[in-house]
């Protein structure tokens, strides 16, 4: 009777003890190990990070303890993970059902595939809430009602009829936490929840998992890659590397003296916003006293771009005619210099990837781009081309950018054929010193995509964009998808290349800290439109638009012993695109506040 | 969405009247002459000639075209050369049966494939799903007479459980929609089995284990009114090929539908007839993917009609 009570009493604490975790993928060479040895306890309340790049097991391990690993591949080969006095990891199925959504709750990274695209957010929260059973219709209703405010959802009413495709990424990711939360789980676990979203969703979902931590009482486990994320969150934190346990302490050892080496190169790896205050070079140049300096200050502009408009036309009726237009660019102009980072910086769905796509003609515009003086407007592909050899891109996702049935070697060579530029010898010469040039080396030709790591790949992207040696390569959100060691080391080389080349670019990112590193000027956008344009220095040191500021603001800081912002109220998704067809939208002028810095104020 | 049917059935028409365009050059250019063919061997050459000028047969093709085309706005296929008949009031007769049998064929196919598929993906890798993937594809692969003639000899013929053929009553009905159907269900099995394993690796099925939800209702609440998606839009597809099975399915079974009079009037070169069925198939087949394309929305709430 007393242990019972005793079990009883643990159990609501919510204590998780892992003890020897070790999980195994079956691989046709044989089976590898993912988690190692893995131990740990989650103290009730508290919250536990868990850090590491990707490969580390993190994700692993939380699977491990759902009991959802991938079957048949993946398995748990040793270890226990005692809740509430039962091992969780030898539970049968039906019973293990019953810990789950009761006892654990998860979240996942991607908001977008992690709700039924067929079924309507009422429809799945209520399953949810009733997985179990037992509950009458009304009351699913009053609870799913309760939760969808709880996650700070305007206007939950309406949101239960809707789909998921009907809501942003925050709102998704808001339903996720509420399906989690359905039945009031005693943990919490968060993998990389935020990581799929803008930096100003993701203070607002850290703040949500935070408060609703302190209402319900409940631990969180939260996995992710972000030191930034982990300084907000953690009360303990976990590094791990290799599917092995590296530091396991608390938050604030762990940031001021790291012990171990693999923790000292992660904090070193990041980007950290405002660490190049005073400076007006990247970087990387600020390391090479030697470079960037014969940087021609006051040459002709390389790429001019003056009211560049983006619409897409939405079809409809019988006829299928235009019905409404989204307006992605609206009138945004600059100039890009001969050996200049110009960064772009936006959250999604700001016309950035647009406006880059705009300047290789890879999508109808209006307006007027001139690149080395000559216009590209309603140029044909052929008269495109000598111009392509000037202005090339790289794209985010390394994986899906490289074809994956040519060799590597091919791939590189290929621009060089199709502009005629070199053959035979020549050819593979060339494709050998740019393998050399991006890090890689040249004997790995002849393998293909699938056999490099993520960063390897991105690196055969650049290769492939250098090798027609243009005078701008257009990085859209080149880094974003690297682990932050490895977009450290992009970052070094895009800019040792241009140091040694005088080429320029046009940096299209989301992550402020990245852009204060590599940039010489900064365009922040929104909704399509720029609101302030100016140098590194005059964004970051000293921004004038709400905007600007609320961006930077949003940014983790991998600082631990900064206040944890507070709450904010319900969530707020941006204004819509999408215009009727008559709208002719609000032209505003730039005020120049000194020194070249352009803000938009909206009046 | 009226707008999109609007759209639809203008289009509908129009792939109508190509059909028909393409269907009577291919007749005027058969060697064999009807005229002839409705005479008899033992008719003189002015009897011949005679028939040919009744029909319009003599006339330049575009007229003879333009003629049936008049007749076809006002709704008249013409008369069979042959059977002295309205050709409208000969395929009125006889599509009941061919609809039955349809209906009966993708009865059997939706039941029998998607139970296949769905098995074999919930055991993938195992033996079931390798003896459920085996037979799928026999069905795909064997020729529907011999399936059908197999069927006869074995359930008719040997174990007397079915009739050997006609048409009348539901016993009547099984063998042939069997037949017809086995082709779709060994598509539909290999369909479906894809698609369930494709959906049941998706995130969204592991949120919805994460919060307890029991098997049975993940796969049929959550992974099924996904998977189902691309197996609607195939029958849509299907009735396209019923038609052709139909020709060989009623023969073997001696069902009276519109197959058995297609086949009659090939062998006979009744153009009114050939041309009549051809339209009424293309009709079904472009209605068959119409409906499949209004049924998908229901499903899907991000597909919209416009």
């Amino acid at each position: 009777m007393s242990t019972a009570r005793a079990i009883e009493r643990e159990t609501a604490t919510g204590q998780l003890a892992v003890n020897g975790l070790t999980v195994q993928v079956a691989t046709p060479s044989g089976a590898r190990t993912v988690v190692d040895d893995l131990s740990f306890t989650l103290q009730p309340g508290k919250t536990l990070c868990i850090a590491g790049e990707s490969g580390s097991g993190k994700s692993m391990t939380a699977l491990a303890l759902m009991r959802l690993l991938p079957q048949p591949m993946a398995r748990v080969a040793h270890g226990t993970a005692l809740l509430g006095g039962r091992d969780i990891l030898a539970l049968p199925e039906a019973e293990m059902r019953r810990v789950r959504g009761r006892r654990l709750g998860m979240i996942f990274q991607e908001p977008m595939t992690s709700l039924n695209p067929v079924l309507s957010i009422g429809r799945q929260l209520g399953g949810a809430i009733a997985a179990h059973g037992g509950i009458s219709a009304q009351e699913i209703g009053r609870r799913a009602l309760e939760l969808l405010d709880q996650v700070q959802i305007p206007e939950p009413a309406r949101r239960l009829k809707q789909y998921p495709h009907e809501l942003s990424g925050g709102m998704r990711q808001r339903v996720v936490i509420a399906m989690a939360l359905a039945q009031n789980p005693q943990i919490l676990i968060a993998d990389e929840p935020t990581t799929a979203l803008d930096v100003t969703v993701q203070a607002q979902i850290l703040a949500l998992i935070r408060k609703l931590q302190a209402d319900l009482g409940i631990s969180v486990i939260m996995i992710t890659h972000d030191m930034g994320v982990v300084a907000e969150m953690a009360d303990d934190v976990l590094v791990m590397q290799h599917g092995r346990m590296v530091e396991h302490r608390p938050v604030q050892a762990v940031f001021t003296s790291p012990a171990e080496t693999y923790t000292q190169e992660l904090l070193a790896a990041v980007p950290r916003l405002g660490e190049m205050t005073g400076t007006t070079e990247p970087k990387r140049a600020l390391e090479r006293q030697d470079a960037g300096q014969d940087r021609p200050k006051a040459a002709a502009p390389l790429v001019e771009v003056e009211n560049l408009t983006v619409r897409f036309d939405i079809k409809g009726g019988i006829l299928q005619r235009p019905v409404r237009r989204v307006h992605a660019v609206e009138g945004v102009s600059f100039v890009i210099k001969p050996g200049e980072t110009l960064s772009l910086v936006g959250e999604s769905g700001c016309g950035k990837s647009t406006t880059g796509k705009a300047l290789l003609n890879l999508i109808p515009w209006q307006g007027d781009i001139r690149v080395s003086g000559r216009s590209t407007r309603k140029l044909g592909a052929s008269a495109m081309r000598p111009i392509l050899r000037d202005v090339q891109m790289i794209f985010q996702d390394p994986y899906a950018s490289l074809d994956p049935r040519m060799r590597v070697g091919d791939l590189v060579a290929e621009p060089l054929l199709i502009h005629g530029l070199a053959s035979g010898s020549e050819l593979a010469d060339r494709v050998a010193y740019l393998f050399g040039r991006v890090g890689l080396s040249p004997d790995q030709m002849r393998r293909y995509p699938h056999e490099f790591s993520g960063g390897q790949r991105q690196r055969i992207c650049i290769a492939r964009a250098l090798s027609l040696s243009p005078k701008l390569i257009v990085a859209d959100e080149s880094v974003a998808a690297l682990d932050v060691s490895i977009q450290a080391q992009v970052l070094d080389l895009l800019q040792d290349i241009q140091d040694e080349t005088g080429i320029a670019y046009l940096f299209i990112s989301h992550d402020m800290a990245v852009v204060e590193q590599i940039s010489h000027r900064v365009a922040v956008m929104y909704m399509g439109r720029f609101v302030e344009m100016g140098s590194r220095a005059q964004i970051f040191e000293n921004p004038q638009h709400d905007y600007t500021r609320k961006l930077m603001a949003a940014v983790p800081v991998a600082d631990p012993s900064r206040p944890r912002r507070a709450f904010m109220e319900k969530a707020e998704d941006l204004p819509s695109p999408v215009h009727a067809l008559d709208y002719t939208p609000p032209r505003h002028a730039p005020r120049d506040i000194g020194g070249g810095h352009l803000v938009w104020e909206a009046r | 969405m009226l707008a999109y049917v609007a759209r639809r059935l203008i289009q509908t028409a129009l792939i109508l009247l190509g059909i028909s365009f393409v269907t009577f050059i291919l007749l005027y250019l058969v060697p064999a002459d009807p005229a002839r063919q409705i005479a008899g061997r033992s008719a003189t050459a002015a009897t011949v000639a005679n028939i040919r000028e009744q029909l319009g047969l003599n006339l330049p093709f575009y007229e003879q075209y333009l003629r049936y085309l008049g007749g076809l706005l006002n709704g008249d296929l013409g008369r069979s050369y042959l059977q002295k008949t309205e050709v409208s009031t000969l395929i009125a007769s006889r599509l009941p049966a061919s609809l039955l049998l349809m209906a009966g064929a993708i009865f059997c196919e939706l039941v029998l494939g998607l139970t296949m598929g769905v098995v074999a993906a919930l055991k993938r890798g195992s033996r079931t799903d390798d003896t459920l993937m085996i037979a799928s594809f026999v069905g795909v692969s064997a020729p529907q007479f011999v399936i059908g003639i197999l069927l006869l000899y074995v359930f008719a013929v040997k174990l007397g459980w079915f009739p050997i053929g006609g048409y009348g009553t539901f016993a009547h009905l099984i063998l042939p929609s069997i037949t017809l159907g086995f082709l779709g269900a060994g598509w539909y099995s290999r369909m479906m089995r894809s698609s369930l394993v494709e959906v049941l690796r998706q995130d969204y099925i592991r949120t919805a284990r994460a919060t307890g939800t029991s098997r049975a209702r993940v796969l049929f609440g959550h992974a099924l009114p996904n998977a189902i998606l691309p197996i609607i839009a195939m029958i849509g597809i299907d009735i396209g090929l019923f038609m052709s099975g139909i020709v060989v399915v009623e023969s073997v079974f001696g069902w009276p539908g519109i197959g058995q009079l297609a086949w009659q009037a090939i062998q006979r070169v009744d153009i009114p007839i050939i041309m009549g069925v051809t339209l009424v198939s293309a009709c079904a087949i472009v209605l068959g993917n119409l409906v499949a394309d209004l049924i998908t929305p229901l499903i899907d709430p991000r597909i919209k009609l416009r």
